[in-house]
């Protein structure tokens, strides 16, 4: 693995955000709409029913957690999409850049975007909700390595859709973490599902995570059980993944579909 | 002289159509090969597939006596490519593109090169400019410097010269003859100008449908087809075959 083609990919990377003011509003606008506007629901089922008080920390800690996958995820996807829509798909695979430093440097990117989304709704949280994150302690560190490794693998599985289909499949760079929410448990308990579909929610890393975070929220202490279960199925997808990715490039390969794509 | 690239019994096949059949060619070290041949001949499919960009459905391509298929990168590092029809991402400054590219193929005192480059193709001007503003000519022109930036051992041009004016054309026919000469680069140009291929090229290869159909230097295919010029001789080669097919 080359490093100097690594930094000259997220190099890259920052050159196409920083000319981009729609791009720079995704990745900080939409993670503050998310945290007021549930933040505000929150305060308002407060005031109308018997809501426990834990209520708005459990939802706005989901928010913040949910964006730490939502933001590495997207950034794998959108990047490989960034080349296909600049033409630059062609220059990039006719170089000497290998797959895994190719989405080496955009799992760097998702997973300093992500940080910096920590970082940012963590301390409006605390000033506008009153809410400290940090409180968590080093259990949120643990979460949130275990939701980028969550929002790498999907990333990387979008792409490969990506590759497979063409851009007529770019939409399930939006689409698959939307549809794989409501499956885990991000603002409820997995009890809260229909009973056949517990066990699917539980092969979801996340479903893993959100569980962990209402019991150290509720003051439950650090269940291993769930950060242990939520690694190891991790490293299934991630696994998975690579697997698809490789698959899914060398298809393209074959089929000549990077020229088609690229040009 | 030794080969840099030998390529033998390709194939390959999109769906049930054959776009190269049993192609077989090297090129030697500092050579200078034209493809000629008409539009869908296959001549971009074989470039693309020496870049590794597609996978061929039989046989084998070696490139610094290493096969391509498992020496992708170390290949592609000593290598580099330009295309008319590909341009580099327009959102993106041009020294900003240079400077990502330089950094992936490892260049070393890069900003020097980049300079120098800019400079070479009458682009250092233009080195704030987003690269989307810049005209086609122009963005061929960035596209070849980018091609230059590693000194590559083999150039592969896929109508180079096609988006230029004839000056122009004239220019960088000359910046890939001298750099041919200093740095005994080997070069694969394909071309639609037969100015550029007679005034560049040692040997051509002439496709049609895929294989192989003529192979010499210009004179061979001037008396081959008894042909006064390039021209006359590729459209006797294209209609010949055409005919023999009906």
């Amino acid at each position: 693995m080359n490093w100097r083609v690594i930094k000259a990919l997220i190099v890259k990377y920052i050159f196409t955000c920083s000319r981009n003011n729609f791009r720079v509003m995704d990745i900080f606008f939409w993670p503050v709409m998310d945290l007021l506007l549930w933040g505000f629901v929150t305060i308002y089922m407060l005031k109308v029913s018997n809501a426990v008080p834990t209520m708005i920390t459990f939802f706005i800690s989901a928010i913040i957690l949910w964006n730490i996958l939502y933001r590495a995820q997207q950034v794998v996807s959108v990047s490989f999409l960034d080349d296909v829509w600049s033409r630059n798909l062609l220059n990039i695979f006719a170089a000497p850049i290998s797959a895994v430093e190719y989405v080496g440097a955009s799992y760097l990117v998702g997973l300093v975007q992500s940080l910096v989304v920590l970082v940012l709704l963590g301390t409006l949280s605390y000033y506008l909700h009153s809410l400290n994150i940090l409180t968590m302690g080093l259990a949120l560190g643990l979460l949130f390595g275990n939701l980028i490794l969550m929002g790498w693998s999907i990333g990387l599985m979008t792409t490969s859709c990506i590759l497979r289909w063409g851009t007529n499949a770019a939409a399930l760079a939006w689409a698959v973490p939307g549809l794989l929410q409501p499956l885990s448990a991000v603002f409820y308990p997995v009890s809260v599902l229909p009973a056949w579909l517990q066990p699917f929610a539980y092969c979801l890393p996340a479903s893993h995570v959100f569980e962990g975070m209402r019991q150290i929220l509720a003051g439950g202490g650090v269940n291993t059980n769930h950060i242990v279960s939520a690694f190891l199925l991790n490293i299934v997808y991630m696994a998975l993944a690579a697997w698809l990715f490789k698959a899914c490039l060398d298809g393209a390969r074959m089929r000549g579909a990077l020229v088609k794509y690229g040009t | 002289m030794d080969n840099i690239v030998e390529v033998r019994g390709l194939r390959k096949e999109f769906g049930k159509t054959v776009a190269i059949e049993n192609l077989n060619f090297d090129v030697k070290q500092g050579e200078i090969l034209g493809f000629l041949g008409a539009n869908g001949a296959g001549k971009t499919t074989t470039i693309f597939m020496l870049l590794g960009l597609i996978t061929p459905s039989k046989g084998s391509i070696k490139i610094f006596g290493e096969e391509m298929h498992s020496s992708r990168v170390p290949i592609l590092k000593r290598m580099n490519f330009a295309s008319a029809y590909q341009q580099l991402p327009y959102n993106m400054l041009v020294w900003e593109n240079l400077y990502v590219f330089a950094e992936i193929y490892d260049v070393k005192n890069s900003k020097k090169k980049i300079d120098d480059l800019l400079e070479m193709f009458e682009l250092a001007h233009m080195r704030k400019k987003l690269s989307g503003s810049l005209s086609s000519g122009e963005q061929t022109r960035l596209s070849l410097c980018k091609a230059l930036l590693n000194d590559p051992e083999l150039l592969l041009l896929d109508e180079p010269t096609a988006s230029l004016d004839p000056d122009q054309a004239d220019k960088v026919r000359k910046i890939i003859a001298k750099r041919q000469r200093e740095n005994g680069m080997t070069v694969i140009n394909t071309s639609h100008n037969m100015l550029d291929v007679s005034e560049l090229c040692d040997r051509i290869l002439f496709m049609q449908s895929g294989q192989v159909v003529a192979n010499g230097s210009a004179a061979d295919l001037l008396e081959k087809f008894a042909s006064k010029n390039l021209e006359e001789a590729f459209i006797t080669m294209a209609r010949s075959q055409l005919v023999e097919k009906v």
